[in-house]
């Protein structure tokens, strides 16, 4: 499994470094979200502080949600799919490594985004460094439960549209449990308990997308 | 046990909710510190709790036993199917009880509460669930992707359990299954509230099965059309 | 002996029968060359055969695998196939790609070059597979068997998009590999004329087999 994931998670990576979507499309399109968010809730900086933390989270869905489909879209081309399943490969294996892809890929993401909230949302900058773990971690099961969804919705009619039904209440309270450990984080409060929600969340998801990847494929 | 539920579980059903509704509407008393708003306590408690843990648990456990190959069959994904279905409509029930017992007691008819949120969430991942079957055309990759996406979107059932002890929240902590022990009802009104679990779960036994038939039904047709189709194409060889 | 065994064999896609209940048994050592119109079912007994579709009805079974209760990920492991679609991640170099399928079943890398110039993929080493033209997508799905030497070949359509060179490689290769022990099968539009090998043609139509031919 261990071999498969890492396998898998270089290919995925490799394929990322090659295309340059995140590069040219993903991150672009997290920056400009950001902005956006920034004139909609005004120039007051006080506001914008208040409110970073959950615009972050925000911005940073949306932006998995592209990811995510690029990583199934990059299974399902016609030919890749097939040839791919006749490798045979450990199911449990590729389900680790392309969350281990997605997740280096979004935590690329989420330090610019970082960067983002401190320049545009007026966030202290220490308040973004020790927030950092926090986003971490729920990037990882963000990760995690996104490869799942992803599988479910791929190859699909209308997977694009069919992604964002299934996964966004699924991502709903490691939103509000990542915004509230980043809150937390910036202004002081309970972190450890949300940090503690976010780990079990994780160990959950990864449990269950090791056992139930496989059967992913057969369909 | 067949003969019972294809005779006599619909009238049961409908005598105990009429019942439920008698004893609650004019047999109890009304609370002493919120009147008879607190007779939608026979009511809320009941849905919610059948759309959790009786509906939503029918459909993991059914999608779970699908997806392990020993017990896997297409009348278990027919069970899952529908218990989803009747999980969204009592999740419905709920949060319109909720409201509706929410305006005169918090004054608005929703907050962004632990419990109220996690409950809505379900009710959209079985809107999700419904939405992901209609995607798939072929039953058997149907029938794994939802079984799939049951069992980890049950995830939120626990959650929303616990959601009233780990945050602090508007809504009330549990009625029955509260960390004491020890009801917090009394007399005429907690035997009320019990048989209002006794006939909102039957009325789920009842809604489960009146659309399972009707999924078998619809099955039925598909393996008709299949043979038909099947007819069809040997005789293009034929000709 | 006879690698794979089908009885009634029926395989549907959403209601639809791709296969209306095929009858055929596969010798080891053979070629078997599967014609017919379009929408015959050719490619879907193939992907039957390759463990890429589930039988719906009857029974079968391919190198010892159950098609109904076996476990039809080892048996894909088992099969090499070519599709007309192309094979594996068009984002990755020929040589990326074939490293990929190497290292997924624990093959040794040292075989790619050998099978790079052997179909002639050399200079094509570096080119990302979606610049590939058909032809040469189709000669990197055989160079990944030629380093995988599967014991059963499944091809659909692979003279399809070849040249002469190419068609004349492919009968050179298949003739090798029925000389070192596996079994072919194929599918094509119209029998194949010039094989320089005993090929048994069956024909398939409606989702059945017809005719059933050894030539």
């Amino acid at each position: 499994m261990i071999r498969t994931a890492l396998l898998v998670a270089a290919k995925d990576l490799r394929i990322e470094a090659r295309s340059r979507v995140l590069l040219w499309q993903v991150v672009p399109f997290g920056v400009m979200a950001l902005l956006l968010i920034g004139l909609a809730v005004g120039p007051s900086a006080t506001t914008t502080r208040h409110l970073a933390p959950g615009l972050f989270y925000v911005v940073l869905v949306l932006v998995s949600l592209l990811m995510i489909n690029r990583s199934q879209a990059v299974e399902n081309s016609p030919g890749t799919k097939t040839s791919v399943t006749m490798l045979g490969l450990d199911q449990a294996g590729v389900f680790i490594g392309k969350a281990l892809a997605l997740l280096l890929e979004l935590a690329m993401t989420s330090v610019v985004l970082l960067v983002g909230v401190v320049l545009f949302l007026h966030v202290p900058l220490h308040g973004a460094l020790i927030a950092s773990p926090s986003v971490l971690l729920t990037i990882a099961t963000m990760s995690v439960a996104g490869t799942l969804y992803g599988a479910i919705a791929a190859g699909v009619d209308g997977p694009a549209t069919l992604l964002p039904v299934l996964a966004l209440p699924a991502f709903a309270p490691l939103l509000i449990a990542g915004e509230r450990s980043f809150a937390s984080a910036v202004i002081g409060g309970a972190l450890a308990k949300w940090l503690l929600i976010l780990i079990l969340a994780l160990i959950v998801y990864v449990a269950i997308g090791i056992i139930l990847y496989g059967a992913l494929e057969e369909s | 046990m067949k003969l019972f539920a294809q005779r006599a579980l619909g009238p049961v059903t409908l005598v105990l909710l009429g019942l439920t509704i008698w004893l609650g509407i004019w047999v109890t008393p009304p609370d002493a510190v919120q009147g008879n708003l607190a007779r939608l306590l026979y009511v809320h408690p009941a849905v919610a709790t059948v759309a959790l843990y009786l509906s939503y648990g029918t459909a993991t456990v059914a999608s779970a036993l699908y997806l392990w190959k020993r017990t896997r069959s297409m009348t278990l994904d027919r069970i899952a199917e529908a218990a989803v279905e009747v999980s969204l409509v009592f999740i419905v029930l709920t949060l319109i009880t909720g409201s509706i017992w929410g305006r005169p007691a918090w004054g608005v008819w929703w907050v962004w509460d632990a419990r109220l949120t996690s409950t809505a969430i379900l009710g959209v991942l079985a809107l999700g669930c419904l939405a992901l079957r209609r995607a798939n055309d072929d039953p058997v990759v149907r029938a794994r992707r939802s079984a799939v996406f049951v069992i980890i979107s049950a995830i939120n059932v626990p959650i929303d359990h616990y959601s009233v002890e780990w945050w602090k929240t508007l809504h009330q902590g549990a009625t029955v299954f509260n960390p004491g022990g020890g009801l917090k009802v009394h007399g005429s009104m907690m035997w009320t509230l019990l048989l209002s679990f006794v006939s909102f779960s039957m009325a789920f036994l009842w809604l489960l099965r009146a659309r399972y038939r009707l999924s078998e039904r619809q099955y039925q047709n598909t393996e008709r059309a299949l043979q038909e189709a099947l007819d069809q194409r040997r005789a293009e060889v034929t000709n | 002996m006879t690698i794979a065994h089908l009885e009634n064999a029926v395989v549907t896609l959403a209601g639809y029968p791709l296969l209306s209940g095929v009858d055929l048994d596969i010798e080891e050592r053979s070629v078997v060359v599967l014609t017919g119109p379009n929408g015959a079912g050719k490619t879907s007994l193939l992907r039957l055969l390759a463990g890429l579709e589930t039988l719906a009805r009857g029974e079968g079974n391919v190198l010892g695998f159950d098609l109904l209760h076996g476990d039809r990920r080892q048996l894909r492991r088992e099969v090499g196939w070519i599709g007309h679609e192309g094979s594996f991640y068009n984002e990755l170099t020929v040589r990326d790609n074939l490293v990929f399928a190497a290292r997924s079943l624990g093959r040794p890398i040292d075989d790619i070059p050998v099978a790079l110039q052997r179909t002639g993929l050399v200079e094509r080493t570096n080119t990302l597979a979606k610049r590939l033209s058909a032809g040469q997508r189709r000669r990197l799905g055989l160079a990944w068997l030629l380093v995988r030497r599967p014991s059963l070949w499944i091809l659909d359509e692979p003279y399809a998009s070849l040249d002469e060179n190419g068609r004349d490689f492919l009968n050179g290769l298949i003739t090798e590999v029925i000389r070192q022990g596996a079994t072919v099968v194929l599918s094509a539009h119209d029998p194949l004329r010039n094989a320089t090998f005993d090929v048994r043609q069956v024909r398939m139509e409606g989702g059945r087999i017809v005719n059933r031919d050894v030539q």
